[in-house]
């Protein structure tokens, strides 16, 4: 039987390219680095805020429409991705007057400003689900045509925007931000206002979800209005496989600066990991509903773990003995 | 340093959960009065203190602190005036930050928050010996996490940081209830001295009336939303747990939940 395994190994690998995996990795890589900014966007208000934003699928659409018109309009990709990020901060604005202003759940009022977005985006875009911007016209800061630059810009600027938000968190703002994510009540008796708290977490996240989207677009060369489907499943992913991965290896030892690389490797695993499946042979049309899997199976584990040692059925049975 | 003038206040108006839990209080503190609230259960000592800090808008009445009229202002506003403590020790800290952190917190109470560090090194060496003082050990664990510390550290902590900035006012709403008998002296023990060191007016609400009676200068019950009874000076020093339920008793004219545990 088991002189059988190398055998059956070779047949499947046939068709199947160790290689091809070696050769994907600098694009997984560099396409995991946009999307860790995003991912680090999505950390802000699940993790530190407490709150399930949802907008991102709309802003990270959002950030690729403004981008794209601006470069084709002329303006430089630096100035049209840093718009990209103002506008992502406009969106997350309007979700946070929507939820403390008006009182409208989290969820709900992710969802409103998501959806309306995705007309806003169109709007942007004249009314073109999709809009191509070619690395051949315009001097694009990144681009799948050139990888390592690609990997080397995002790179710099996830590691200055590590740097300011470790910064920010440690000030006293910042510390508003933190206290309100955790115990709203407290924060209160403490004299924080907690609405602009909130506030100025969703707008500082889509900000940067809309950058994301930005690079993205520019990255593959087109934003499309669809770009952002499931970004929030994406950005979850990468924050939960960071987290679980960086608690490994490091425990409590990891500081905040670490968790915030750690969401960015969480976001190029996860890119790694569907690179490898695809590769496998999983028809592309099946990667959300992956995804979903994954991110759900991620969130189970550590709550049905938790249980299994806190169960009735093993209480029935004596306990641990 | 504190007026009641008539408040009201009536949750779930037009429902069939409408409840008056207000009705008409009016109390005066003198500053430094240290008032122990008693009463039974749903007879409005914690909407009392939440209507004091502000949790929600009152329908009626006035709320003036230390000659301010705050009845209009919102929670976060009047923060910079109170302390506040509360009955779960889980709900008057920050589990996810330091014990350093959640001083830093309480010590900016009532300031503008800008971009200047969370915390300063001179900082840290203040929290070091306040913290000594509580010996707990907590001097030892400031970058802990607080979500770390057993409920009557956490108690012990919340209470520091109520008085780090010093209040007006400090509200404890049953802030011993959920502790051990021991944890819950010492907690006591250690509101009576902060009170007393930094002259602090307070209001404590309690189910223990003997601790009610042993503390503070003053002693107001309440019942049905209103305050029914208000004893202080020589007449309150000379009062028994006896005395306390028999008054009850006349004035209400039912019988206090025939609870041992009040007794104490
Ligand atoms: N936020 C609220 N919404 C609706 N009803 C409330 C609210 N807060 C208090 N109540 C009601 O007001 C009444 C007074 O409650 P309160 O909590 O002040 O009682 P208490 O004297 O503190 O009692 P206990 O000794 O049980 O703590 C109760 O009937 C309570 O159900
Ligand atoms: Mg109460």
């Amino acid at each position: 039987m088991l002189n059988l395994l190398p055998v059956l190994g070779s047949l499947y690998l046939g068709n199947h390219d160790p290689m091809a995996l070696v050769r994907a990795l600098p694009g997984n890589i560099s396409q995991g680095l946009i999307w860790g900014i995003m991912a680090i966007g999505v950390y802000l208000t699940y993790k530190i805020l407490n709150f399930a934003d949802l907008t991102v699928d709309g802003t990270m659409a959002t950030g690729g429409a403004v981008t794209v018109m601006l470069i084709l309009a002329g303006y430089p990709p630096v100035i049209a991705v840093a718009m990209a990020f103002v506008a992502g901060m406009v969106a997350g604005f309007v979700t946070g007057i929507l939820h403390t202003i008006f009182g409208i759940p989290d969820i709900l009022a992710g969802i409103l400003s998501q959806i309306a977005l995705y007309s806003i985006n169109l709007n942007i875009t004249g009314g073109k689900a999709n809009q191509a911007v070619s690395v051949d016209q315009f001097n694009l800061l990144v681009s799948l045509r050139y990888i390592s630059k690609t990997i080397l810009v995002t790179g710099i600027i996830t590691i200055a925007i590590i740097a300011i938000l470790y910064w920010f968190f440690g000030t006293e703002r910042g510390f508003t931000i933190r206290a309100t994510g955790c115990n709203p009540n407290m924060s209160r008796a403490q004299g924080i206002n907690t609405s602009v708290a909130k506030v100025i977490a969703l707008v500082f996240s889509n900000g940067l979800v809309g950058f994301a989207g930005g690079l993205l677009a520019q990255y593959q060369g087109n934003c499309d209005v669809n770009m952002g489907r499931g970004a929030i499943v994406i950005g979850l992913a990468s924050v939960i496989i960071g987290e679980v991965l960086g608690e490994a290896i490091f425990g409590n030892k990891l500081n905040f600066c670490g968790r915030l690389l750690f969401v960015v490797f969480g976001s190029i695993i996860y890119y790694v990991v569907i690179n490898f499946v695809c590769w496998l042979g999983l028809p592309s049309i099946d990667l959300k509903l992956f995804s979903a899997i994954v991110v759900a199976v991620f969130l189970a584990v550590p709550y049905l773990r938790a249980k299994s040692k806190n169960s009735y059925r093993r209480a029935a049975k004596g306990g641990t003995q | 340093m504190l007026e009641l003038v008539d408040v009201y206040k009536t949750f779930n108006l037009g429902t069939i959960n409408e409840k008056k839990a207000l009705n008409g209080v009016n109390l005066k503190l003198e500053a430094g009065d240290f008032v122990t609230v008693i009463g039974g259960n749903g007879a409005g000592k914690s909407t009392v203190l939440n209507a004091i800090a502000g949790v929600w808008p009152v329908d009626s009445g006035a709320i003036i602190i230390d000659g301010m009229n705050v009845t209009g202002l919102p929670e976060h506003k009047r923060a910079s005036v109170l302390g506040r403590v509360f009955q779960d020790p889980m709900t008057g800290t920050t589990a996810t930050m330091e014990i350093q952190e959640n001083l830093a917190l309480a010590a900016r109470r009532g300031q503008f928050r800008g971009l200047r560090w969370g915390i300063t090194k001179k900082e840290k060496k203040e929290y070091r010996e306040l913290l000594a003082t509580l010996d707990l050990g907590l001097e030892d664990r400031m970058t802990s996490k607080v979500g770390l510390l057993s409920g009557g550290q956490r108690q012990a902590l919340t209470l520091l940081m109520a008085t780090l900035k010093k209040p007006k006012l400090l509200l404890l709403d049953e802030h011993t209830a959920a502790l051990d008998p021991k944890t819950a002296a010492k907690v006591l023990e250690l509101s009576d001295h902060i009170i007393e060191d930094h002259k602090l007016t307070a209001m404590m609400v309690t189910h223990n009336m003997r601790d009610a009676i042993i503390h503070g200068n003053r002693l107001i019950m309440m019942n049905e939303g209103r305050v029914i009874l208000d004893i202080k000076g020589e007449e309150k020093k000379r009062l028994t747990v006896e005395d306390l339920l028999r008054k009850f008793e006349e004035i209400s004219g039912e019988e206090f939940a025939n609870d041992k545990a009040l007794l104490g």
